[in-house]
């Protein structure tokens, strides 16, 4: 059987981890490849970095990156940030990046979607999508610019237009939850998992072991991606597999 | 072990630096061409793939190069699609493969009612079972892999190995100095590093 993929993400600018990070024995906290070969080592499934870099250099700082990245680990890894046009995501598949996610440049050019999936495949195309439970209904407006802008467009049928212009994954992390800490949003992603036919990470809201769980029951999502819960060893990759795995969750 | 004069067949296809890195974890490098001369000459061929089947089988026709895999008496090691070109067949575009294998490739369809909410890719880590080639070892048996792929290949006389989604298929193949791994080996952690060393060692 296939199983639930645990996702670790990291945020980084000019090519160091943003975060003070506490990771086990690591020295160099401020060095991601390090930080990923310990995540790979521990069992993590793939791992998503996150540019949050401004400036033009930052940026060819994070090509280089992704580069030492590609040689040193052997997981999947999903790239993104800033990522606004093909030969954005060309380099960064040409410096060893697996996948790529678009998120608010995918909003504002939809088409974006379908030129990345023609030209390097829908597995190379991951869609992010931030989104706020809007007050009355059941419906989630997208956001852009990490939750700052409202758009038009809402969550459901966001997602199923970018599975049919050629995503290959979904990322969705709910607003609402995101650094709450007090679960993912089940209910909307067990919508998107059971009306998309691409898979689903969960993002936003890990507290506990037991919200991972829950992802996987109720919400029915593929994969569980986190930052600050494995970045500051309140769960360890391990210790949330072995748990899993009790609760007869199938993991790697 | 000995530096080996390694070919990583380069076409049109998406990331196949990534298997060269994972020969260089190995201390090990290939050269990534499209040359028939050192493609013939190499101690090893590995045929790696991202990318849609009918286009790239219509440039490796173009190119030639179809022929000079064919021809391959050296170990071959094709991955993700380029396993599915090894076949006879397959139903992405509707296209002739390499019939280095005479399986057909067929894509995967979601069964009905689909209550485990089966997703098309099957894209993740899973296991690999019945091992049958010099490929793997006993450790090896159960081992979890990493996949991306729509269309497989049904357990038949060359399965090599099998692994269970939507249907038991085959998720290895393996007939005279020709290997195939529907997984791709250079992403699939310490597991996957083990099985492109004894692809190595063969």
């Amino acid at each position: 059987m296939l199983a639930k993929r645990i996702i670790p993400c990291l945020d980084i600018k000019d090519g160091m981890t943003v975060k003070g990070i506490k990771f086990l024995e690591i020295k160099a906290v401020g060095d991601p490849v390090e930080l990923a070969a310990a995540y790979a080592e521990q069992g993590a499934d793939e791992l998503v970095f996150l540019d949050i870099t401004a400036s033009h250099e930052g940026r060819k700082t994070f090509v280089e990156l992704v580069h030492r990245i590609a040689l040193h680990i052997n997981i999947p890894f999903t790239v993104g940030g800033g990522i606004s046009e093909l030969k954005d995501a060309e380099a960064l598949l040409n410096a060893g990046a697996d996948k790529i996610s678009i998120n608010s440049s995918a909003v504002r050019n939809p088409q974006l979607i379908d030129d990345m999936a023609k030209n390097f495949g829908s597995q190379f195309v991951v869609v992010a999508i931030d989104a706020k439970k809007e007050a009355e209904g059941h419906d989630w407006a997208v956001t852009v610019n990490g939750g700052r802008i409202f758009t038009e467009k809402r969550l459901f049928t966001w997602a199923k237009e970018a599975e049919e212009r050629g995503a290959g994954e979904i990322l969705f992390t709910s607003m609402d939850h995101d650094g709450v800490k007090q679960g993912f949003a089940n209910k909307a992603l067990a919508t998107l998992s059971e009306s998309l036919s691409i898979p689903i990470i969960a993002s936003g809201g890990a507290g506990n072991m037991e919200h991972f769980r829950d992802a996987f029951v109720e919400g029915r999502a593929d994969a569980a991606l986190a930052a600050s819960v494995f970045h500051y060893n309140e769960i360890s990759v391990p210790q949330l597999k072995t748990y899993l795995r009790k609760e007869g969750i199938v993991v790697r | 072990m000995a530096k080996q004069n390694i070919v990583i067949i380069k076409y049109n296809a998406g990331n196949i630096r990534s298997v060269n890195n994972a020969l260089i974890r190995l201390n090990q490098e290939a050269e990534i061409t499209s040359d028939p001369e050192k493609i013939r000459g190499a101690d090893k061929v590995i045929f790696p793939g991202v990318g849609e089947a009918s286009t790239t089988m219509r440039f490796l026709n173009e190119s030639g190069l179809s022929e000079v895999i064919q021809s391959l008496r050296q170990p071959t090691l094709g991955i993700c699609l380029g396993m599915q070109l090894m076949g006879s067949h397959s139903e992405e575009g509707d296209v002739a493969c390499l019939n280095i294998f005479d399986e057909p490739i067929r894509k995967f369809i979601v069964p009905t009612p689909n209550a485990s909410n089966l997703k098309i890719p099957q894209m993740g880590w899973n296991r690999i079972f019945n091992l049958k080639s010099d490929l793997f070892d006993a450790s090896l048996e159960g081992q979890y892999v990493y996949f991306v792929h729509s269309y497989y290949v049904a357990a038949g006389s060359h399965t090599a190995a099998t692994t269970d989604y939507i249907l038991n298929y085959s998720s290895a193949l393996q007939r005279d100095n020709f290997f195939a791994t529907q997984f791709h080996p250079e992403k699939s952690g310490p597991v996957g590093q083990r099985i492109l060393e004894r692809f190595l060692n063969l």
